[in-house]
């Protein structure tokens, strides 16, 4: 797909670093996304709905930006243009200087469901992107494919299907696919919906390793408050539809992060002030709603 | 006692289970068997009531017993005419039916992925589809110059709407997830088909096949029926039967209804393993 911009050729992957070192200062391979004035709505003139309404948000290089929002709000839909799978109604997308007009491999989108090819092995999804485009092959592409097979722990499933995989395998091999594409910017969108706690807990943990590890520009989207904290740097919290950034909570939890750290104080603090905005944005949904309960309530009582 | 067995048996470790499930799936061959002749015996003393009892009964007694299918049987198939009825009515089938898929796949894929052609193409389509194939059969002969090129043409037209709903259902279904994954990893537009929407579809061009298959046999037998089959001697399964009919042979009309139960079941047989040779994803559990 026409990713209309030419950037200068693949960056190198970066060497893993510490967190300390990568803390230090922003590395030139990592991307800073800006989305300036973006708004978005879906349907005709007689049925619009506004979804995203004058959204400014910048996802910070070397950064994990964390995304909550109430149920609906629009975040998908915020995932969907990062991605350049739709367009916005006004304002633009910006990744490192240059404008996003379309999809492109230095946004890999990890979906809220699986999205591997269910005809394809894992090894044959992972190997998918280069494959297409032939900026890896051979050999390199296949040693790459196999360490990060084993990265993320699937080396006796390369040759299984998707539907043999556990949920949190498909997470994991799908974790692979986008890394093989080596993206400026990672995108997941509630990647552990639907994970047994168990298996979440596990994923976060792996994920957060992942990034730690290079500190890859990230966007991770979530409803869980708990997940979102334990994760992020920066913790956006979207209003109500039409979403606009509400807040935005900047966490100091350090790296490299542990599940004890969730009970420490400033945790507790972190999550009480982004449960307050939650619970508001959640009630002004429930208002909006007013229309519907009163004639609820009107039919209620000619029936009774 | 047989619970005791029961539990031995589900504690066993994984290498000994594989028999367990084998001996599993000789009990189901055991029971299709028993109930098989069963069903034949009923069959027999239903057919022999008659002779036996000196009165009919209702629906099975008008039917020749099964021995005397098998007797009809073992004469028929030494005769060459029994063996070129299959061949015609294989031959009808596999025409109908690939020239079906060729045409079909295609024309579904193209108005699955292209709007303006599905613009143009799907409402005639549509108005077409619901006439039954037999509906065709006086038209086609007008039509065609050959009874031959009338039973194709017919039988053709039986699978090719089951083919294009199947796969441009098929190909519309399939996630847009899968398709932006592989636009974000670059792929291009002939990638997405090739890639994407072609391996996406081949479950639902194997339903059409199955459902296809099925659809052909029935409307060559009809067609054969109907209009004669061939010239010669070997008109086809349905002209076999036909002919048995009007010969006043009610043990061949049986037995060429059991044929047909065998070709049919052959074809589908051969169109599952196809599925499953090309759709490994799909024969996992
Ligand atoms: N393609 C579309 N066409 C029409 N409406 C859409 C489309 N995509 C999203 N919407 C609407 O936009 C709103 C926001 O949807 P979106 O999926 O972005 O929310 P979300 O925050 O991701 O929700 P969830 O928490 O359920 O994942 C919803 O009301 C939805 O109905
Ligand atoms: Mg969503």
């Amino acid at each position: 797909m026409a990713t209309a911009k030419k950037k200068p050729a693949a960056k190198k992957r970066p060497a893993p670093e510490t967190a300390k070192t990568a803390k230090a200062g922003i590395r030139s391979d990592q991307s800073r996304l800006e989305l300036k004035n973006v708004s978005k709505g879906y349907g005709d003139e007689w049925d619009f709905e506004q979804v995203l309404g004058n959204l400014s948000l910048e996802l910070e290089p070397g950064k994990l930006t964390v995304v909550v929002g109430p149920s609906g709000c629009g975040k998908s839909t915020l995932v969907n243009l990062i991605a350049g799978f739709e367009k916005p109604d006004t304002g633009e997308i910006v990744l490192d200087g240059s404008k996003v007009t379309g999809p492109g491999k230095d946004r890999m989108v990890v979906f809220q469901e699986t999205a591997l090819m269910p005809w394809q092995t894992t090894y044959q999804n992972i190997v998918f992107g280069p494959k297409l485009r032939g900026d890896l092959t051979g050999q390199a592409l296949h040693d790459e494919a196999v360490r990060l097979i084993e990265k993320v722990g699937l080396a006796e499933f390369r040759d299984k299907y998707p539907l043999q995989l556990s949920g949190g395998m498909q997470r994991r091999a799908e974790l692979a696919r986008a890394l093989i594409n080596d993206p400026r910017i990672m995108i997941m969108d509630e990647p552990f919906r639907g994970l047994d706690a168990m298996s979440r807990e596990l994923m976060q943990e792996f994920f957060l390793k992942i990034f730690e590890e290079n500190r890859r520009t990230q966007v991770f989207v979530t409803s869980e408050i708990e997940e979102a904290i334990f994760l992020a740097d920066r913790l956006v919290i979207l209003s109500n539809k039409p979403a606009e950034v509400r807040k935005i909570i900047d966490i100091d939890l350090p790296r490299p992060r542990d599940f004890t750290m969730m009970s420490s104080p400033e945790a507790y603090r972190y999550k009480r002030e982004a449960m307050e905005i939650l619970h508001e944005e959640a009630m002004k949904s429930f208002v909006d709603q007013a229309g519907a309960s009163g004639f609820m309530e009107a039919y209620s009582k000619a029936n009774a | 006692m047989t619970e005791m067995a029961q539990t031995s048996h589900d504690t066993m470790p994984v290498k000994r289970r594989s028999r367990l499930s084998k001996a599993l799936g000789n009990k189901k061959l055991v029971r299709g068997f028993t109930a098989i002749c069963v069903f034949l015996l009923f069959w027999e003393i239903g057919a022999r009531w008659e002779g036996w009892f000196g009165y009919a009964l209702p629906w099975i007694g008008l039917i020749p017993p099964p021995s005397a299918v098998a007797a009809a049987a073992t004469e028929v198939v030494t005769k060459v005419g029994y063996w070129l009825s299959w061949v015609d009515s294989f031959k009808r089938v596999m025409v109908g039916f690939l020239v079906a898929q060729l045409l079909g796949i295609p024309f579904g894929l193209a108005l699955a992925v292209n709007k303006y052609f599905r613009g143009i193409f799907f409402p005639p389509f549509e108005i077409l589809r619901p006439i039954p194939p037999l509906a065709w059969v006086p038209a086609s002969l007008i039509f065609w110059p050959t009874n031959e090129m009338s039973i194709a043409f017919v039988t053709f037209l039986g699978a090719f709407f089951t083919v294009v709903i199947n796969v441009l259902g098929g190909a519309r279904a399939i996630d847009v997830r899968y398709l932006r994954a592989a636009q974000s990893m670059g792929a291009s537009q002939w990638h997405l088909f090739s890639k994407i929407i072609l391996p996406g579809t081949l479950p639902s061009i194997f339903t059409g096949a199955a459902v296809g298959m099925g659809i052909t046999w029935e409307v060559v037998l009809a067609a054969e029926m109907i209009s004669g089959g061939g010239t010669q001697a070997g008109g086809g399964l349905g002209f076999f039967i036909w002919n048995s009919f009007m010969g006043g042979s009610l043990e061949q009309v049986v037995v060429g209804m059991i044929s047909i139960g065998i070709a049919g079941y052959l074809c589908s047989s051969a169109v599952r393993m196809l599925g499953d040779h090309f759709m490994p994803w799909r024969r996992l559990f």
